[in-house]
């Protein structure tokens, strides 16, 4: 038994909404929060552990804001680690890390956003003089920017096309189609997507993520917390982290730090990617999921547009099962960030409780990869292996 | 071009990146070198990233390059570039090692990549200089 092995996922809540224009932020949060802990069998007055982004509303960012809304009045260990859309997974890890050291035994994760019909977070602003992409700005180029140089390389360089990546965003509309509370409701097809308008060419309408509001949480706690539960467990089998920077401007953005923070969770979970039975990956864009596909070993290096044609993204009997809620593509990226669905949609396919159509059978290894920042350039990688409890 | 929501976007000119702005003035590409490691380095940094010496002295490279990847940009993300959509954004590896995300001067339909650039140095719509990349006759 690892370390890791100390604690489980015991509750997930997605929040129903995507449009939520008379909602405040904290709402959400706390909305999701009591929804997760339900799901949990506890109540709030149990939670000790608290962990949110800084993009939490309030004073200073991250936790402090929200604890006091929530009420929690009996935290021992908090954490707002702060890697972009990555964070909750990050945000599990440190829970797991923090039960094993006896630090807590009940820790609740959040988060809510709402850049469909609130402020959008970020954004704009004056450029500081000290960051390469921030300093390109005045060109006129901005996050999006980076995803379609990534792709006009990756395309460059290993003959992915327009058209391969339109098979993921496929994937995930079918997935997203079985979801009566998907933001797209629609199965696309790969002509649809190619046609959909550019943003950022060759980056199309369609493989951009969707904007919504919304948002959720996840409990994780002590094996002896969840002994006393009626909840289905989720072993955190492993974890890995890594970062990759601009590193003085010296940037490759074909690859993410997956690379890295892959082999880290493989290695501790004891399992290999012929071992995963379904994968939750970060698609904030199409070429997101390829990249990614690629750094965390399921086919080799600019193989990835290859991989996943054929439906094999398409549940439930596709090669490689992915994001079978429709992900941030099809349905849901709250506070754009797609972390949080990440793990609740896997805990669901480990607990035999996703939708009916993209239930993998015997699903017993999912993968989370959540990738936070720009791809290529300050991006902060996190991947978990979740493990049904017989796994 | 909304000239005042794009001075937004500019980069203030500070006393640490001053050499960089008046290289453009100066129609010169000037970089920070690195005094120990002896790495260019891009954007300006009080210390290097690879040995994090904050000993360096600002020289005029070459200026040369090549188009690492591009891209163009259809949707209105910035209310200064509103009326310049479509626009072409090249990602450019200088000589020297660092990548500068710009413009080409001669946009060409569909750039090539790894095609040699040069840096020339234009006035933006703000009047200030700025690096651009022009692309070199095609050796090959």
């Amino acid at each position: 038994m690892n370390a890791n092995d100390a604690a489980v996922i015991i509750g997930a809540y997605e929040h129903p909404g995507r449009e939520l224009p008379d909602k405040s932020l904290a709402q959400i949060h706390a909305e999701v929060a009591l929804g997760a802990v339900a799901d949990a069998g506890l109540t709030l007055d149990d939670v000790d552990g608290f962990f949110c982004g800084h993009d939490a509303p309030g004073y200073g960012g991250g936790w402090v804001t929200m604890a006091e809304y929530m009420g929690l009045r009996n935290l021992t260990y908090m954490d707002s680690t702060e890697s972009g859309g990555a964070s909750p997974i990050y945000h599990v890890s440190h829970a797991a890390a923090a039960i094993a050291a006896g630090k807590c035994s009940v820790a609740l994760i959040t988060l809510a956003g709402k850049p469909r019909t609130g402020v959008q977070p970020g954004g704009g602003g004056p450029a500081r003089p000290e960051d390469a992409f921030e300093m390109a700005m005045f060109t006129g180029a901005g996050l999006v920017s980076t995803y379609a140089l990534a792709a006009q390389r990756h395309m460059y360089e290993f003959g992915t096309t327009s058209e391969q990546l339109a098979e993921i965003k496929v994937a995930a509309s079918i997935h997203a189609s079985h979801n009566p509370n998907a933001f797209l409701q629609k199965v696309m097809t790969v002509e649809d997507v190619v046609s959909s308008p550019l943003v950022a060419d060759p980056l199309h309408r369609a493989d951009c993520c969707v904007v919504t509001d919304g948002g959720g949480a996840v409990v994780v706690v002590s094996r002896e917390v969840a002994r006393t539960l009626n909840r289905q467990p989720v072993r955190i089998m492993g974890q890995g982290e890594a970062g990759k920077l601009t590193n003085g401007g010296r940037v490759d953005l074909t690859y993410t730090p997956a690379v890295w923070s892959g082999p880290r969770a493989f290695q501790q979970a004891g399992v290999s990617v012929q071992d995963v039975d379904y994968v939750s990956v970060y698609d904030s864009f199409t070429i997101t999921v390829l990249e990614i596909l690629e750094d965390l070993g399921f086919c080799e290096k600019g193989q990835g547009g290859r991989f996943v044609m054929d439906g094999a993204l398409v549940a439930p009997h596709g090669r490689l099962p992915f994001n079978t809620d429709g992900g941030g593509l099809a349905n849901n990226h709250p506070a754009h960030r797609g972390g949080i669905t990440k793990i609740i949609e896997a805990v669901r396919q480990l607990r035999g409780e996703a939708n009916p159509g993209v239930q993998v059978p015997d699903c017993e290894i999912a993968l989370v990869h959540g990738n936070g920042g720009d791809l290529g350039t300050r991006m902060r990688a996190a991947t978990m292996i979740l493990g049904r409890e017989s796994a | 071009m909304d000239v005042a929501a794009y001075t937004e976007l500019l980069p203030e000119i500070t006393p640490t990146n001053q050499p960089f702005w008046d290289g453009c003035a100066a129609g010169e590409l000037r970089l920070q070198k690195c005094a120990d490691c002896g790495r260019h380095r891009f954007p300006d940094s009080p210390v290097c990233p690879e040995c994090l010496s904050g000993a360096a002295s600002w020289e005029a490279v070459s200026g040369t390059g090549t188009i690492w990847s591009w891209c163009t940009m259809h949707q209105k993300y910035f209310a200064a570039f509103a009326d310049e959509v479509p626009y072409q954004l090249v990602y450019v590896r200088l000589a020297e090692g660092p990548l500068v995300i710009s413009t080409l001067t001669d946009g060409s339909p569909e750039p090539r990549l790894d095609q040699p650039v040069r840096a020339v140095f234009q006035p933006d719509g703000a009047g200030r200089a700025v690096v651009r990349f022009s692309a070199e006759a095609d050796p090959r």
